[in-house]
């Protein structure tokens, strides 16, 4: 009998094979955490090596500098179509949680969502890649992106558990959640308006634990930030420094963190606990989501 | 590592409005210390803020404006584990209106628990749910009779419902286990319950595990729906690769695969596969990768299938048992898309057999259209032929999901194939395929050295609208741009291939016939790369199904010129030819936006 984790993956690469078939202007949103490098990988088992389609990360400007070092390590290696966005009027304007002008939700919201949103749309610039001159440059394309490839978890906060394989968005990215076609079998929502787009999520039914058992499994690169360094501290999710804080663990790689996740510490503790925005309000990583927050 | 608990398995929570659902499962998850550290703490704090009494329920009311509804919206994706096996509970939302979750959730679950209030008792969504189970092929059920505690734990009672809902299974063709359980006080949820001593029977948590992990259909006919052929030759990568879903039997290197509706023949060259070590063979429920050993042209929506084993039904007209989901009724008139496989194709509804209320299965009186949320037998007309196997034989390739509006609308299962106009000539192109005697050129290596891809570029219009002159210019143009292309006027297939049953005047008799022959002369032309543009007078859309079924579909372009189109889905429509140098720059740049002409 197959593994459980083999199923996952095939379904996750047969999502990703339809999203390929089914949307000419297609993107992946990589935040540089576990889940969407776990994705990422995924993305070249089903193009037998390839990714055939850019790479999507939103520059919040306080990113952990790992993270960005890391990101473009990868791309330079597996010669990724890498393309960055950012909100640099909120920068410029110092409207953010850091410089004290606004609190942590509506910094998300202007750094993150709107920064997200219009990077999909090529609304604001786009920072490409080029590979033979080793450095992001303007995009000029501006095409917006009717398929946006996901790597979010229905275990990872109620909302998220709403989510269906491919959902739809409408032109200002928001999602209603009472107003969702039905998924029959393994057919999808593939077809969309003008104006619209959709969000295809090929990792909705992975649990943390698989994520990292996969990692395990399939030695996927990830960065050294959810690993102990030897102070006994550790990040489990990963965001901004100002509002992601690591955990007290000692866990040294993805085998000790499964470990720590099956029988340790962190077993029935909350994921994202060390994310701060999601304790501002009660429903504060939802409202984010409903207005496209990824 | 414990590795029976690895074995996973999905199901799904249905049944009536308000009839217990969640409270079930969220017993369920506390009985089994299942829950995030705090989560029961932090709902009854909140029933404690707002002045509610606790219920299970709550655990899974997480968003807000559920709880404001005080309805599931979705199908919640909630896992959970029991000392054999994981469990992903999709747990479906009573609410009528919610009905499009209930099927999503359904969709992926393996097994489902029934909830039915033993106060209220048999409702519509109860049977509705019962129903949709059958049709989306779950077999394996408990039904839980909920709320014991409010019908004073009493057998009668139980035993009552049991055999109204029992009958109801056997209608539609289920059966199931029945529990007398209580949500709230937790009676045979994960423990037995001593209130009710005479019900001997498993707990839900027993039944759960109880229920049988189904075996992969490895053993029956291959049959693969192609999602994409890739050829990622800008990254350096020569191989072109076949890449889709195993959905039964299992495919090897060295097979002789038929790729069903187009009949076309190759083996298998090498299975395919990053990151690991590449498998002896894919099987049922695997993402396979191929390559083959002929260059054979194929495209998404053809099935593979293996030679010498059942083949798959072909048809563009078939009976259907289908589901409506949408506010808009389906209706004769109008034109959906169907989708079967990786198959997607304009589709009618060409009659209406009958329309049944699927929450008492009573046959509605005749009506001419398909109410939200009804069931009925159908006869369907897609534009071109599709692949399937029917529903008594092997399900799963006999389902498909219509569209209307951008969204998917209704889902059904496809009974059986009838007869249609293109039939015979279907036949033959299908045996003219399995002969073809292939050139050792591929398609795709001639389209990259001509940067061009075939295509037959047909004019059509009512008469004197000026398409030769058209069909010209547009030669002249793309030939100056250095494009194989080629004009052929339809008197040179008439007075030569067609000599033998060329009729003057009126009689149409000979017309299929004549298209025919015109689809098979272009279907070398196209074989060896050219660009075929052919004007013909007043084309309707059967005549160009007619034709499409002797060539590969997708290579064709339809230019409707001048007013009075008839019913044919023309790509481009140009109203006056006043200024031929702007028309044929029209057709140019559709050749362009689709990818037919390019330059490298």
């Amino acid at each position: 009998m197959a593994d459980h984790l083999d199923q996952l993956e095939n379904l996750s690469i047969h999502i990703l094979r339809e999203a390929y078939a089914n949307f000419k202007s297609l993107c992946m949103l990589w935040s540089i955490g576990k889940d969407s490098t776990a994705l990422l990988w995924l993305a070249r088992k089903a193009f037998l090596g390839h990714v055939p389609f850019p790479l999507v990360h939103i520059d919040t400007g306080f990113k952990i500098p790992e993270m960005i070092e890391y990101r473009d390590r990868l791309t330079r290696q597996w010669q990724l179509d890498m393309i960055y966005g950012i909100n640099t009027e909120a920068l410029e304007r110092k409207e953010t949680f850091p410089d004290g002008k606004v609190n942590r939700l509506r910094c998300c919201k202007l750094l993150k969502t709107e920064a997200l949103k219009n990077t999909l749309s090529g609304a604001w610039p786009r920072y490409r890649f080029n590979h033979s001159s080793d450095r992001y440059e303007l995009d000029p394309n501006r095409e917006p992106f009717t398929g946006v490839i996901v790597g979010l978890r229905a275990d990872e906060e109620g909302s998220r558990s709403k989510e269906r394989y491919f959902s739809k968005r409408d032109r200002l990215s928001e999602w209603d959640i009472a107003d969702q076609p039905p998924e029959f079998w393994n057919q999808y929502k593939t077809d969309f308006a003008p104006g619209t787009h959709v969000r295809i999520h090929p990792l909705l039914d992975w649990t943390e634990l698989n994520i990292w058992e996969y990692i395990e499994r399939e030695k996927i690169p990830t960065v050294s930030l959810y690993y102990d360094q030897g102070n006994g501290k550790r990040y489990r999710s990963l965001g901004c420094w100002p509002c992601t804080f690591p955990i007290n663990s000692t866990a040294k790689n993805p085998k000790e963190i499964i470990e720590e996740l099956r029988s340790g510490q962190l077993k029935n503790i909350a994921e994202r606990s060390g994310r701060a925005q999601d304790a501002e309000d009660g429903g504060g990583l939802e409202t984010l989501r409903r207005e496209g927050y990824m | 590592m414990n590795s029976v608990a690895e074995e996973k398995m999905n199901i799904i929570v249905a049944g009536h409005v308000d009839h217990g659902k969640s409270t079930v499962i969220g017993r369920l998850l506390a009985d089994t210390d299942s829950l995030p550290k705090g989560k029961l703490e932090q709902i009854q704090e909140l029933c404690r803020r707002t002045s509610r009494p606790f219920e299970y329920a709550f655990l899974l009311d997480a968003l807000k404006d559920e709880q404001a509804q005080g309805i599931t919206i979705d199908s919640a994706r909630i896992f959970f584990k029991s000392a054999k096996r994981h469990y992903l509970i999709l747990d479906a939302p009573g609410h009528i209106e919610f009905l499009r979750n209930m099927v999503t959730g359904a969709s992926h679950a393996e097994a489902a628990l029934l909830v039915i209030d033993a106060v209220e008792g048999v409702r519509e969504n109860s049977r509705r749910h019962g129903y949709m189970l059958s049709m989306l092929g779950i077999r394996q059920i408990a039904v839980l009779i909920n709320k014991m505690d409010l019908a004073g734990w009493n057998r009668q009672v139980f035993k009552q419902l049991e055999a109204e809902y029992q009958q109801f299974l056997k209608e539609i063709g289920l059966s199931a286990a029945f529990i007398p359980v209580s949500g709230m006080e937790g009676d045979n949820i994960a423990r037995p319950s001593e209130r009710m001593n005479w019900y001997q029977g498993p707990t839900v948590l027993e039944a759960l595990d109880a229920f049988i992990k189904e075996p992969l259909p490895v053993d029956k006919p291959f049959r693969m729906p192609v999602q994409d052929v890739y050829k990622f030759t800008q990254a350096g990568d020569q191989r072109r690769i076949v890449v889709g879903t195993v959905e039964t039997g299992a495919v090897r290197p060295g097979d002789e695969l038929i790729f069903y509706p187009s009949g076309k023949k190759s083996r298998v060259k090498t299975l395919e596969r990053f990151g690991s070590p590449t498998p002896e063979s894919y099987e049922a429920g695997q993402a396979a990768a191929f390559t083959l050993e002929e260059q054979i042209y194929l495209t998404r929506g053809q099935i593979a299938a293996r030679a010498g084993e059942p083949a798959p039904e072909v048809g563009r007209r078939f009976q259907v048992h289908l589901f409506w989901m949408g506010k808009e009724p389906l209706r004769t008139e109008k034109e959906y898309w169907i989708k079967v496989g990786t198959a997607k194709q304009p589709m009618r509804v060409e009659k209406i057999l009958s329309v049944m209320d699927a929450s008492d299965l009573q046959v509605k009186r005749q009506q001419e259209f398909v109410g939200h949320h009804d069931v009925a037998e159908c006869i369907l007309q897609t534009a071109r032929a599709v692949a399937f196997d029917r529903s008594d034989r092997f399900p799963t390739l006999s389902r498909f999901v219509i569209v209307d509006d951008y969204e998917i609308r209704g889902g059904g299962l496809i009974r059986h194939v009838l007869p249609d106009t293109e039939e015979s000539l279907r036949h033959r192109v299908m045996q003219r395929n399995l002969k073809w005697a292939l050139s050792s050129i591929s398609r795709e290596q001639r389209w990259e050295r001509y940067s061009q891809k075939a295509s037959l570029v047909l004019i059509t219009g009512r008469k004197n609208t000026g398409k030769k002159t058209l069909a010209r210019a547009l030669e002249r143009k793309l030939f100056a741009e250095g494009k194989l292309v080629y004009f052929m006027g339809i008197a040179n297939v008439l007075y030569g291939v067609d000599a033998d049953i060329k009729t003057p005047g009126p009689d149409m008799s000979h017309r299929p016939e004549h298209l025919r022959r015109l689809g098979e002369v272009a279907n070398l032309m196209l074989d060896a790369g050219m660009i075929l543009i052919v004007t013909a007078i007043g084309l309707t859309q059967n005549d160009l199904e007619t034709i499409r079924t002797a060539v590969d579909s997708d290579l064709v372009e339809v230019i409707w010129v001048g007013p009075d189109i008839t019913d044919i889905q023309a790509d481009l429509q140009i109203e006056t030819l006043e200024d031929l140098e702007v028309a044929a720059g029209q057709v140019k740049r559709l050749l362009q936006k689709k990818g037919i002409i390019f330059s490298v």
